[in-house]
């Protein structure tokens, strides 16, 4: 008997087909642990499960006990007894324990909220999931292995059958995890059917009893935990074959020119957490070094903070060409000759409400100034030199950026850090959301830069472009670097192993 | 037959070239400057006085502390911040200004560099605390209105100072003799011929694109009509007043202080999206920090114009001045979320607004009227702005 079967989901965004004929089941009372690349289409499966996606807007079959379901808003499917944990807790920080869980279901009389009733109850909810504090206290004064313990009671607070947990040891402590596990065991054995999603390997194969595997938006295979092996899931997590083709050309690596000794970087909100631990780093003259690793590994806030724009406090040595350099602001970053292309274009890359000449010129403003005054012609001269450089597809140089699609969008803030001139050039995702054509144009590009002398250090999730394109590897888990990979030696299964700590 | 498809093709050519053209100056600008004719149009139908050349003159000089303030208010807007601290700091410049002249007898050149330090020191300390302490700055120029119109009080015993320098009366009173402005008007000609002249032969020298002749042509001359239109109906009254010259300047100054230097632009950068600016290596908070030090500096320059004007400095000069100044911005196209606004439409706004005061006054209507009526226009050009706006993104 199954608690929840999903049969047949097909989920089409314009364009992508994010899930195809996903089946998948659960059995009451047991942990469940979904797998799959960044991408694979977990996120969207919850997403239909938890009615964030309504019915209607996908195919398929949604069962709960048996019985069929459909869930038009997040409502129904609280009320059916599903309900997620988000890897970003949903806690409001400026209420008590008791509010946050009761929030919208406050136990009222004749309009009045019963404040020792929702206290009373609520601290029944916390000795369940096993939290030692008063329902009384505020949430900010919790840390987050607690704020998830919150979460939990909340959840079973609503009478869940089914909890899913995306990520849930991602922020934690060692302590913390263990908690948590042995709140799900516990959980377990009252009959709750656990949904777990998670990228590391030794947690999936310490709790699962059964692990299901997505790649590319379809089910690859449900396995039983004690049958598997960290090398079987990884095998088919990644089990793609590589059809695509990349530009591959020989790179001759020159003298070393970025140089980072033992390097930390503490977490911008949680004290005492650290999100880059002790790495070390060499980059050389015309390489592609590749950054892989999964979501939340530490690769963006690396890069961030190598670019003196990551708000923890870094320590550690940083030279240039040999030379020890301290970067506190992002000016210092562009003046030592370091150049970031973020991972979120629309948020962090561009002004969306300006024109493409203006994107352009944003970094190095002052090569189009004379005497304080913005030459008019001359901004648009490097503008159009991007545009064509790049082969930029815009009406003209005066469209705002907002209105292009991603693969050029991707172009402009390429073009606005090339106008910089870097010796180093940090790509966090370069081809994320955009089409085929410019993705292979992007590469082509990083080749003629490598080619006249730039580092490029490309930060991807994509395992066949980091194969495809870079000439070393780096892995990264938990803010370290496991594992560094000449490229010949490298395989979607020994990259993938490293990064989910299977090793 | 070849003749006749090469008038088809010139004919497609200008029509582009027509299309260009206003494509690039916003349509905006066109329906404000459409808003001001249709409200002179109807006053002038309603009141006979309204379109003489007395009341035009009057007009403008009433505009100018409005859209002084106006051109200040934009940069602040622009990047993302307000600052209801303008309206006060005109009133407690004001007072300075006056003491500095009538207590303590000082020369009208060393008051007026006394009153320019004052505001762009209480200024700097307001964009400080807004940059580097993170203080919202609704929070701390909303503090700065009370805590300047408090120091006003203070510092003048809550009397009325009268100005008794003539020369210092001048600055908001006088008028340019009428041969002055006509040289004036020759300059400004002449300097629109020099800068579309530059404007060709740099294009032509870049290799791109130049527009026709004739347009460019066509556009030098209405513009010349403008100025000279302008400088006429003025010199039929007494000439042109002394405030409206300021208003022009500043207003030169600061649109190529914010179209043509690297600090407008960040400042647009930063209003637009203030993560991307800071990551294309943009010093966030000393730009900030200088905004408010120019919207500073141009409460005080407001502060002599109208503590010239009115002779003297009163407790509650000034007072709402910062929420005419936004509402010129708003009605101007400055949009409250950063990123967009020109100056030119900010002062658009403030001649709309000061238009409706003198028109409505001049008919004898109640104040009351002239306050329902200005918040009326306020929130219906922002509901047109943002119905056209959505209209556009839904194609």
């Amino acid at each position: 008997m199954y608690a929840l079967e999903m049969i047949e989901i097909t989920k089409e965004f314009p364009g992508v087909k994010a899930l195809d004929r996903v089946s998948f089941k659960v059995k009451k009372g047991e942990i469940h642990a979904l797998c799959g690349e960044n991408g694979a289409g977990k996120s969207t499966l919850m997403k239909v499960l938890s009615g964030l996606y309504p019915a209607g807007t996908y195919q398929g079959e949604i069962q709960i006990d048996g019985e069929k379901k459909e869930f038009h808003q997040i409502m129904d499917a609280e009320k059916a007894g599903i309900a997620i944990i988000h890897q970003e807790l949903a806690l409001v920080k400026e209420m008590t324990v008791g509010e946050n869980i009761f929030l919208g279901a406050e136990p009222i009389k004749r309009g009045v909220i019963q404040w020792d009733e929702l206290y009373h109850q609520a601290a029944g909810w916390l000795k369940k999931v096993g939290l030692k504090v008063s329902p009384e206290t505020k949430i900010g004064t919790l840390g987050i292995g607690q704020q998830q313990l919150v979460e939990i009671a909340k959840a079973l607070s609503k009478n869940t059958k089914i909890l899913i947990l995306d990520e849930p040891t991602a922020a934690l402590t060692e302590s913390e995890v263990e908690i948590l596990m042995g709140l799900l065991h516990q959980l377990r054995n009252n009959g709750v059917s656990c949904i777990y999603i998670s990228h590391k390997m030794p947690e999936v194969f310490r709790l699962a009893d059964s692990i299901t595997i997505l790649r590319d938006g379809r089910t690859i295979a449900t396995l039983d935990s004690k049958e598997a092996d960290d090398d079987k899931v990884v095998s088919l997590m990644v089990g793609r074959e590589l059809t695509e083709r990349y530009p591959r050309v020989k790179h001759t690596p020159l003298e070393t020119v970025l140089e980072v000794r033992n390097y930390s970087v503490s977490h911008k909100d949680i004290p005492g957490k650290r999100v880059i631990k002790d790495i070390n780093l060499t980059l050389r003259k015309g390489e592609i070094l590749g950054i892989a690793g999964l979501m939340g590994a530490g690769r963006t806030e690396l890069a961030m903070s190598l670019f003196g724009a990551y708000e923890g406090k870094a320590e550690g040595e940083v030279l240039i060409d040999g030379k020890p350099v301290q970067i506190r602001s992002v000016q210092e970053a562009i003046q030592a000759g370091l150049a970031l292309v973020t991972e979120d274009r629309k948020r962090l890359g561009l002004v969306l409400g300006m024109d493409i000449k203006t994107n352009t010129t944003m970094a190095a403003l002052e090569k189009v100034t004379k005497w304080g005054t913005i030459h008019t012609n001359e901004e648009i001269k490097w503008g159009q030199k991007y545009v064509d450089d790049l082969r930029t597809k815009t009406p003209s140089l005066e469209t705002t950026v907002g209105t292009l699609s991603g693969g050029n969008q991707q172009k402009v803030v390429l073009g606005k850090w090339l106008m910089a001139d870097p010796k180093i050039l940090i790509l966090d995702e370069p081809t994320r959301g955009i089409d085929v054509g410019a993705k292979y144009e992007i590469y082509h590009l990083m080749n003629k830069l490598v080619e006249r002398g730039v580092a490029i250090i490309m930060i991807s999730s994509e395992l066949p472009e980091v194969l495809g394109m870079s000439d070393r590897i780096l892995v990264m888990r938990d803010g370290t670097f496991v594992k560094e990979i000449e490229w010949r030696e490298a395989t979607q299964e020994n990259i993938m192993l490293a990064a989910t700590g299977g090793i | 037959m070849q003749a006749k498809i090469e008038t088809n093709e010139n004919t497609i050519s200008k029509g582009n070239a027509l299309k260009h053209l206003l494509g690039k100056m916003d349509v905006r600008a066109y329906t404000m400057v459409a808003a001001v004719i249709l409200i002179w149009l109807l006053f002038g139908m309603l009141n006979d006085t309204f379109l003489t050349a007395r009341n035009l003159s009057n007009l403008f000089t009433q505009m100018s502390v409005t859209a002084i303030l106006a051109i200040g208010m934009v940069l602040v807007i622009v990047s993302g911040h307000i600052d209801l601290s303008v309206g006060s700091l005109v009133g407690l410049t004001g007072g300075v200004a006056a003491i500095m002249s009538n207590w303590m007898g000082m020369p009208t050149s060393a008051v007026i560099l006394g009153t320019l330090i004052v505001g762009l020191l209480l200024g700097m300390l307001q964009g400080w605390l807004v940059a580097y302490q993170a203080i919202p700055a609704f929070i701390v120029t909303l503090g700065g209105m009370m805590a300047f119109r408090g120091a006003l009080m203070g510092i003048t015993k809550s009397t009325t100072i009268s100005i008794s320098d003539p020369s210092f009366a001048l600055l908001g009173n006088a008028y340019f003799a009428k041969g002055f402005g006509l040289i004036m008007a020759a300059i400004a000609i002449a300097f629109l011929i020099y800068s579309m002249w530059t404007n060709r032969k740099s294009r032509q020298k870049y290799g791109f694109e130049i527009p026709s002749f004739s347009l460019d042509i066509g556009k030098l001359v209405f513009f010349s009509l403008l100025i000279i239109v302008f400088v006429l109906v003025m010199n039929s009254y007494k000439g042109i007043p002394f405030p409206i010259i300021f208003v022009i300047l500043l207003a030169i100054l600061f649109t190529f202080l914010a179209k043509k230097t690297r600090f407008g632009r960040h400042v647009y950068a930063i209003g637009g999206n203030v993560d991307a600016a800071r990551l294309s290596g943009i010093n966030i908070r000393w730009k900030t920090m200088m905004v408010f030090v120019l919207s500073g500096l141009l409460a005080s320059i407001a502060a002599l114009v109208l503590t010239s004007r009115l002779s003297s400095a009163t407790i509650t000069a000034g007072q709402m001045y910062e929420l005419d100044a936004i509402a010129a911005c708003v009605i101007g196209g400055t949009s409250l979320i950063g990123g967009s606004g020109t100056i030119v439409g900010a002062i658009i706004g403030a001649l709309v607004m000061t238009s409706l005061d003198n028109g409505m006054s001049l008919m004898g209507l109640e104040s009351f009227w002239q306050y329902v009526a200005k918040g009326t226009i306020l929130v219906f050009a922002v509901w047109l702005d943002i119905t056209s706006r959505r209209k556009k993104a839904g194609k």
